[in-house]
């Protein structure tokens, strides 16, 4: 038995009979027949062979729920107590492969060929064409560049937490007043925040951070007429948006800290400053370590805001990588091209990934 | 007999006094000033709202002193007073919308909370083998959903649905939604499940409750708090949700996000109108966030305290 490691230790006495245990196999053999048979049916009504009148392929997505059940409903049937274990994890992976890894792999078939969903000559396949047309597309290696800066903005808006995190951390008076108007901005939606902010206050004849603007001796202020400066806007109102949720985690890693901690280094004499590079940001490392990844994973799928505000421009310059394929699926309705980019996005995000937590981890856990 | 004072306090003392107060004015400096900048947005919105053209064009910021407030970007909204009993296109429109993004936000947050809530259990507390997978794979496999980006999924979807009849559906919307915040779901719940001891269900099971029983009647109330923090957390995550509904919904399951967006570049824009539009669409999620703080902030930090 596999439940060695059970943290929770059962004895069941299970005598499922010999009858019980064929019955469940009956029920997941029987509807993943069905479940075969009515996909095949279903092709061959596709294909031209049969004429069944299938409108939609969603008697498959019937039979499959179907099957789903049934493969539940025989866990229990045929292994009895311990089926009713896997029932917990079971639904949700069931849910989570079928949403996830059977789309990537049909994602797969589709990066590779040239579809456009309007023509009506459908699905072609093309070969290598796709990845060609991506080695020479500059404004996709623009984007990915974009990503980059985007992401190292993350480090800025680390910065502002902490220093956020150590305020409301501090002997304050209505503090949760302050907790409260920090972290509203992280309810609000990005569409809506791109019109607020990026829409409305910044409108070049009469925004409120125009005029400031102006009041301060920019004479002509003009917030996405530059690359620079519209991708430094993009990354603020990102940064306004998100900087709550950085606050929040630091804070609560701030909080666990003893407070004997800060007491002995004062006793030994340090100044804040010093306590607070030695002591304090040291203890915060794995908080802040998982802060910033999360907030990395957040900021690779920024695209609202770039979609909203700047649609990319000027010239491409705030493109992040969801905002220029959604913005070239909806030019030319090509989804061949756009799902190949998004896959050589996902490789470039884990291989990235992967050594930010490599990295991370021997920091954390020097090896000497 | 004033003079008489005893205790005086030194000059080094009354410097530290100064130097705390200084600290003090600088601490609280800070946070207004950061209050300000998250909170000045919104307050532009509500006003801006309340605005017409020539207030609008003269940037008067406060009500009822600079310009007086009309019912403007309300009624064009039908929501002002003199036009709410009326009817209203505009009015119809909204409220569908807004009914599509609450169905599709609550039930897409129920979903992920049931079926992230029983895997969160089942990881914590039983030993698993799929294939090759044991439990600390089988949870790095729902975690690691996190760091897909939606777009990879999105074209995929696309196609997929449009085959199965889901596209501009709510179904097809709450199926995704809830697959995004999965992982978020799982995270914060397996951290409130390892904070509850294995007695309870221990002695539950000797009092002749089955697995499932036990799970039912005694853990999930305690572990409620993080159901209702993971609940919220995916709620905001799904209310606000764009890039899906952009691309997936096309008349009838459009959420309010999308009608936001669609609004801004249409017609010119009329700032009162949109100010209306947009303060209507953040409501709600400001309700939430100023009566329901104390769970957002328990579901964002489980994750940061290890």
């Amino acid at each position: 038995m596999s439940s060695e490691g059970d943290l929770l230790h059962v004895v069941t006495a299970d005598d499922i009979s010999d009858r019980r245990r064929a019955f469940g196999k009956v029920l997941i053999w029987g509807s993943f027949g069905f479940l075969a048979l009515v996909a095949l049916a279903q092709s061959a009504d596709r294909i031209g062979w049969l004429s069944l009148g299938f409108a939609t392929w969603r008697p498959v997505l019937f039979a499959y729920v179907l099957w789903a059940v049934c493969l539940c409903w025989a866990q229990v049937v045929i292994r009895g107590e311990q089926g009713k274990r896997v029932l917990f994890v079971l639904p949700a992976a069931l849910f989570v492969i079928s949403m996830v890894v059977f789309p990537l792999i049909f994602g797969l078939g589709i990066a590779f060929s040239d579809w456009n969903l309007s023509s009506p000559t459908g699905r072609q396949f093309n070969g290598l064409d796709n990845v060609r047309q991506m080695w020479r597309d500059p404004f996709y290696w623009n984007a990915l560049t974009n990503m980059v800066w985007y992401t190292a903005a993350i480090l800025v808006e680390y910065a502002i937490a902490f220093g956020l995190a150590l305020l409301l951390n501090a002997e304050i008076r209505a503090r949760k007043f302050f907790r409260v108007a920090f972290l509203l901005p992280l309810m609000l939606s990005p569409v809506a925040v791109s019109w607020m902010i990026g829409k409305s206050m910044l409108e070049v004849r009469f925004g409120p951070l125009a005029r400031l603007a102006r009041w301060l001796g920019w004479d002509n202020p003009s917030f996405f007429g530059s690359p620079e400066i519209a991708r430094f806007m993009v990354m603020a109102m990102d940064a306004w948006t998100f900087i709550p949720f950085m606050m929040i985690m630091i804070l609560a890693g701030l909080q666990a800290i003893p407070k004997e901690l800060h007491e002995a280094s004062r006793v030994d004499g340090a100044s804040s400053w010093r306590g607070f590079w030695e002591v304090t940001f040291p203890l915060m490392l794995p908080a802040s370590i998982t802060a910033i990844l999360i907030r990395i994973i957040f900021k690779l799928k920024i695209a609202d805001i770039i979609i909203n505000v700047t649609s990319g421009g000027p010239g491409g310059a705030t493109d992040s990588v969801t905002s220029f394929i959604f913005r070239e699926y909806r030019d030319r309705s090509n989804v061949g091209y756009g799902t190949l980019l998004a896959m050589v996005y996902l490789v470039f995000i884990v291989i990235a990934i992967t050594i930010f937590m490599k990295l991370a981890d021997r920091w954390m856990n020097p090896r000497y | 007999m004033t003079d008489a004072q005893i205790f005086h306090d030194s000059d080094l003392d009354r410097a530290h006094k100064a130097k705390w107060f200084a600290s003090r004015l600088a601490i609280y400096g800070v946070l207004l000033l950061w209050t300000v900048i998250c909170l000045f947005p919104i307050y532009w919105t509500i006003t801006t709202s309340f605005k017409m053209a020539p207030d609008v064009m003269q940037g008067n910021m406060v009500p009822f002193i600079d310009y007086t407030p009309k019912w403007l970007g309300w009624r064009s909204l039908g929501l002002s007073p003199d036009t709410i009993s009326a009817e209203s296109t505009v009015r119809a429109e909204f409220l569908k919308r807004f009914m599509n993004s609450t169905v599709v936000s609550l039930s897409a947050s129920s979903l992920a909370v049931i079926l992230g809530a029983l895997a969160a259990y089942g990881l914590s507390r039983f030993s698993y083998r799929f294939g090759f997978m044991r439990n600390p794979d089988i949870s790095f496999f729902f975690l690691s959903q996190l760091i897909l980006p939606p777009v990879v999924l999105a074209l995929p979807f696309l196609v997929l649905y449009k085959e199965l009849a889901l596209l501009d559906t709510r179904i097809g919307l709450i199926l995704l939604y809830a697959l995004t915040v999965l992982p978020i779901v799982i995270w914060i719940m397996r951290d409130q499940f390892a904070s509850i001891p294995t007695e309870l269900e221990e002695a539950a099971l000797v009092d002749g409750l089955s697995i499932w029983g036990a799970f039912l009647t005694i853990i999930l109330p305690i572990a409620l708090p993080g159901m209702v923090a993971s609940f919220i957390l995916s709620l905001v995550l799904t209310w606000n949700e764009y890039f899906f509904a952009a691309l997936l919904t096309g008349s009838n399951a459009v959420t309010l996000p999308v009608m936001v967006a669609s609004q801004t570049g249409s017609q010119g824009i009329s700032w009162w109108s949109m100010a209306a539009l947009s303060f209507a669409a953040i409501v709600p999620l400001i309700v939430i966030g100023v009566v329901l703080e104390r769970y957002i902030i328990k579901g964002m930090a489980a994750g940061a305290v290890k």
